[in-house]
This record gives C-alpha cells, sequence and structure tokens, in this order.
C-alpha cells in the first residue's frame, strides 16, 4: 500500500516539477555563460501565458495538427506513469512494459512529426525529416540498453528492473552499467533536443530540429507541446538516474529524495555539456547516435558472454 | 583483480571503435597508443614485467613520437575520404565484435587465460586493424592499422599462452619497432616526393620516360 502512494508521490512530483528541469539547465548555462539568466520558475510563467491566449489554426490543417499536441502529452503521460523512480515500482507495471514505454515516446514524435507534415510549411517538413532520422538511429541504442539491464535483472518490467532486490544482480557488471549510461545520456540529449544534436536556442530555421516543427502551434497547443517535452526530459532523465544510482538503501522517501537530488545534478550536468560542447555538424550527428547504439552493443556483449 | 582486467578489455574495445570511428589521425596515434599502454598493463597480471615495460614504453611513447613526427612533416590532418564513411565503419565495427565473439565461442577452449573475454577482444582487435588497411587511404593511418592488428596479435599471444615465451612477444616488438620506423621514414620520403601521402594515387604510378 505504501509503495502505491509512494509511486503516486513521485509521478505527481514529476507532474510538478519536470518544468522546473529546464530552469536548471538554463541557470546552468547563463552562470557559465556570466550571465544572470532567466528565472528559475521561467517555463511555468511562460505555461501560465500561453494557457490564457487564444489558438490560431490555419486554415490548410486538418484535425491531425490540433490532436498533436494532446496526444503528445498523453502519450508522455502514460510514459511517465510506466517510470519508476527511487526504488518505488511506477504507478503502471506489467511484463515488457519496456517496450511499451519505447512506443510511447515513438507515438509522441510521430504526431509530433504529423502535426508539422500537416501545416505543409517547408521548414517544418525539414525538421519532421531530421527528428524522423535522428530518433530512428536513437531507438536501437534505447532499446538494446533496456535489454541489457533486463538481462542483467531477469525482469522485463521497468519497475522490476529498477526495484530494491534487482539491483544486487547488475551491482557487479559496472563496466557494463557505465556503457547503457553513456548510450542513455546520448539519447536523452538527441530525444530532448539539447546541445550536442539540436540547440534549443537557436533562431535559425534551417538548422533547427525539434523547433522547427512546432513553429505554426500557439497558445494552449504551444503550451502542452512545452509541458510535454519537459516531462519527457524528465521521464529520460529518470529512467538514467534509476541505471547510475543502484545504491538503495530500503526507505523509500530517502530514496526518493536521492534520487530527486540526483535529477537535479543530471540537470546541471546537462547545463554543463550545453555550456562546454559545440553543436555538432548535421552529417555528424548520425554518428554520435550510431556510437551511442554501440555502446549499448558492447554492453550486450558483455553481460552476454 | 578481474573487474580491472575486464575494465581494461572493456576500453580496448571502446579504443577499437574510436579508431574506426574517427576521422583525426591524431586522435587515432592517441588511441593506438592508449591501446598498446592498456595491453602493456596485461602482462602484469601474469608477472612479465620485463614484457610490459617493453611494450609500454615502445608502444606507449616511441610509436606515438614516431606517427606524430611522420604526421607534422607529411603534412596530413585528417583521413578526407575513406572508402568507407565513419558511421558505416562504426557499425561494421559493432558487426566485427559480434562475429569475433562468435568465432571466440566456436574455437575450442583454451586453458585457464587471464581472462574469458580475452580471445573475442583480441580477435576484434585484429579484425579492427585489417579494416582501417583496407578501408583507408592515407599512409598514416595504414600504419596505425597495422600497429592495432599487431595489437591484436599480442592480446591474442597473452591469451593463449599462459607461461608467455618472452624471447617470443620481445622479438615479435623488435619487428614491429623496425616496421614502424622504416614505415615512418618511408611516410616522409614519400610525402617529400609527391606531397601527399594517399595511397590512391600511389596505385597510378609510371615510370617517367625520360
Amino acid at each position: 500500500m505504501s509503495g502505491f502512494l509512494f509511486s503516486l508521490l513521485w509521478l505527481l512530483t514529476a507532474l510538478a516539477a519536470a518544468p522546473l528541469l529546464l530552469g536548471v539547465i538554463n541557470r546552468t548555462k547563463a552562470w557559465f555563460a556570466g550571465r544572470t539568466g532567466q528565472p528559475l520558475l521561467q517555463l511555468y510563467y511562460d505555461l501560465w501565458k500561453l494557457l490564457h491566449k487564444g489558438a490560431v489554426y490555419s486554415r490548410t490543417t486538418t484535425w491531425v495538427f490540433r490532436a498533436g499536441p494532446i496526444v503528445g502529452l498523453a502519450s508522455v503521460l502514460v510514459a511517465a506513469a510506466l517510470t519508476p523512480f527511487g526504488g518505488a515500482p511506477a504507478l503502471l507495471a506489467f511484463p515488457c512494459d519496456l517496450i511499451l514505454f519505447a512506443y510511447l515516446l515513438g507515438l509522441l514524435r510521430f504526431f509530433t512529426i504529423l502535426a508539422a507534415l500537416d501545416t505543409g510549411s517547408a521548414f517544418e517538413g525539414m525538421g519532421a525529416s531530421r527528428e524522423a532520422t535522428f530518433s530512428a538511429l536513437a531507438e536501437p541504442a534505447l532499446l538494446l540498453g533496456l535489454a541489457v539491464v533486463a538481462h542483467k535483472t531477469g525482469s522485463v518490467s521497468l519497475s522490476g528492473m529498477f526495484s530494491g532486490d534487482a539491483v544486487s544482480a547488475w551491482a557487479h557488471a559496472g563496466p557494463a552499467i557505465l556503457l547503457v549510461a553513456g548510450a542513455l545520456l546520448i539519447v536523452l540529449l538527441a530525444e530532448n533536443a539539447r546541445i550536442p544534436v539540436d540547440d534549443p536556442n537557436t533562431h535559425l530555421e534551417l538548422t533547427m530540429i525539434h523547433e522547427v516543427m512546432v513553429l505554426d502551434h500557439g497558445g494552449p497547443d504551444f503550451a502542452l507541446i512545452l509541458y510535454t517535452s519537459a516531462l519527457k526530459l524528465w521521464v529520460l532523465g529518470a529512467l538514467l538516474v534509476n541505471v547510475l544510482l543502484p545504491a538503495r538503501t530500503g526507505f523509500l522517501l530517502f530514496d526518493g529524495a536521492v534520487a530527486l537530488a540526483a535529477m537535479f545534478g543530471l540537470a546541471v550536468g546537462v547545463g554543463v555539456i550545453e555550456s562546454i560542447m559545440a553543436r555538432l555538424r548535421l552529417l555528424r550527428v548520425p554518428q554520435l547516435l550510431v556510437s551511442a547504439g554501440a555502446l549499448a552493443g558492447l554492453a550486450m556483449f558483455l553481460v552476454l558472454r | 583483480m578481474n573487474t580491472s582486467i575486464d575494465l581494461v578489455m572493456v576500453c580496448l574495445v571502446l579504443s577499437n571503435l574510436m579508431l574506426v570511428g574517427s576521422s583525426r589521425i591524431a586522435v587515432c596515434i592517441r588511441f593506438v597508443a592508449l591501446q598498446g599502454v592498456l595491453l602493456g598493463l596485461l602482462p602484469l597480471a601474469l608477472h612479465h614485467w620485463l614484457l610490459a615495460g617493453a611494450s609500454i614504453a615502445i608502444k606507449g611513447t616511441v610509436f606515438p613520437w614516431l606517427l606524430f613526427r611522420a604526421m607534422r612533416e607529411a603534412n596530413v590532418r585528417r583521413e578526407v575520404e575513406p572508402y568507407v564513411g565513419f558511421s558505416t565503419s562504426l557499425m561494421i565495427g559493432v558487426a566485427a565484435l559480434g562475429i569475433s565473439s562468435w568465432i571466440a565461442s566456436r574455437l575450442p577452449p583454451l586453458a585457464p587465460s587471464i581472462s574469458p573475454m580475452i580471445l573475442p577482444v583480441a580477435l576484434f582487435t585484429m579484425i579492427t586493424g585489417l579494416f582501417l588497411i583496407v578501408s583507408r587511404r592515407q599512409a598514416l593511418t595504414q600504419v596505425i592499422g597495422y600497429l592495432a592488428l599487431e595489437n591484436g596479435v599480442f592480446a591474442f599471444g597473452l591469451g593463449l599462452v599462459r607461461e608467455a615465451p618472452v624471447i617470443v612477444e620481445m622479438g615479435i616488438l623488435l619487428d614491429i619497432f623496425v616496421a614502424v620506423f622504416v614505415m615512418g621514414i618511408t611516410i616522409f620520403h614519400i610525402s617529400r616526393e609527391f606531397d601527399q601521402i594517399d595511397t590512391e594515387q600511389l596505385t597510378a604510378l609510371k615510370d617517367t620516360p625520360s
């Protein structure tokens, strides 16, 4: 029973604190650049402002364009409900839910791409094609990494893989876990359009990937999209924290607090990566993603031998 | 002890993938040197101090120095147009890792060696070296491939025989040293004569009619 309460608590925390993660990233980048930076809660203000605006729809768009943000938010909400946090099981858990997890993210991406193509804008089509290419390369890395953890723990459910007693099964596989974490970090950066892959602050349509696809969304729709991407960052970050922090004390509240601190540590890490790295040329991005797949494949080789 | 050997193995595999996926020759030289040092650490587990010391000294310091010198003199910085692109090379590298572990599992089991992973990793290093030699244009990168190939042979020898015949390994090390020395000089001469070390150009060499 208390496990269920904790699952609910961590899900609500994720829903409430996800936009804060982006605030932390932005403050870290500002600190590196010597700026004061935007307020930590800027995304909350933005969401509030956008929700009070009206939406404008082009006459060339169809229902797909309007459905895009809603389906996206719905799928990432289910993905958040599938993600265990801090040793507590997830709200939803069943065998093989990691496949559902991967494809919920796929569904989100699919509808973002469809909505972008629905506008008929050339730039959005370009962004959509890039997003499709890069995510097709990132997906094997994600699934292979999860498969490594599944093989090591003998459980095919996300909650089973990251809950208390399964941890001892992969405490010995240090190198493999580090490789999986590296692969997942690259996937996280690519999926959330962070710097080595995509620059969230760029304002040139020719080089944007994720941002260019949502140019035509306005008002509440854009608020949903911003919130969806914040939540997606939280979900993938939680996965990475689960892999990296296998030490569990058994006190769910304490473990959860540690995982929460690790999430914000991860946000600072992403901010540092964005500050010290330049964005890769578009042609080099597939190489980065393939190397993430190679890391996961090597981890697979380590656990299978 | 066992986990540190595993760590060395993982670093070897990663350095192979870096060699295959990197276009900068300086990076390749550093990683093949790192590979040499890592391999030099392995005989320490078998208490062959002489072999370890010689291997680290030659592969970790002398070879990089020679290769960097050749790179400066030939004035090449990166592998511009390899026959196989870098992303494809990485995928081929991962496939080679799978193939080498399959081959290693088919081979008859060895006498207890320092790590069960030594055989697939050694095969993978050899395949990587061969692949670099056939898929790159610059003579310098091909020398790096040759060094990786030799690293694989060295690892194979370490895995195969517990009582490694030190004298044989030292002989191989000497051979390699001479080979790289000669190759360095050759690269220097080729680049002075033809202003480049792209081997594609060398296939069209002819005696100039006098």
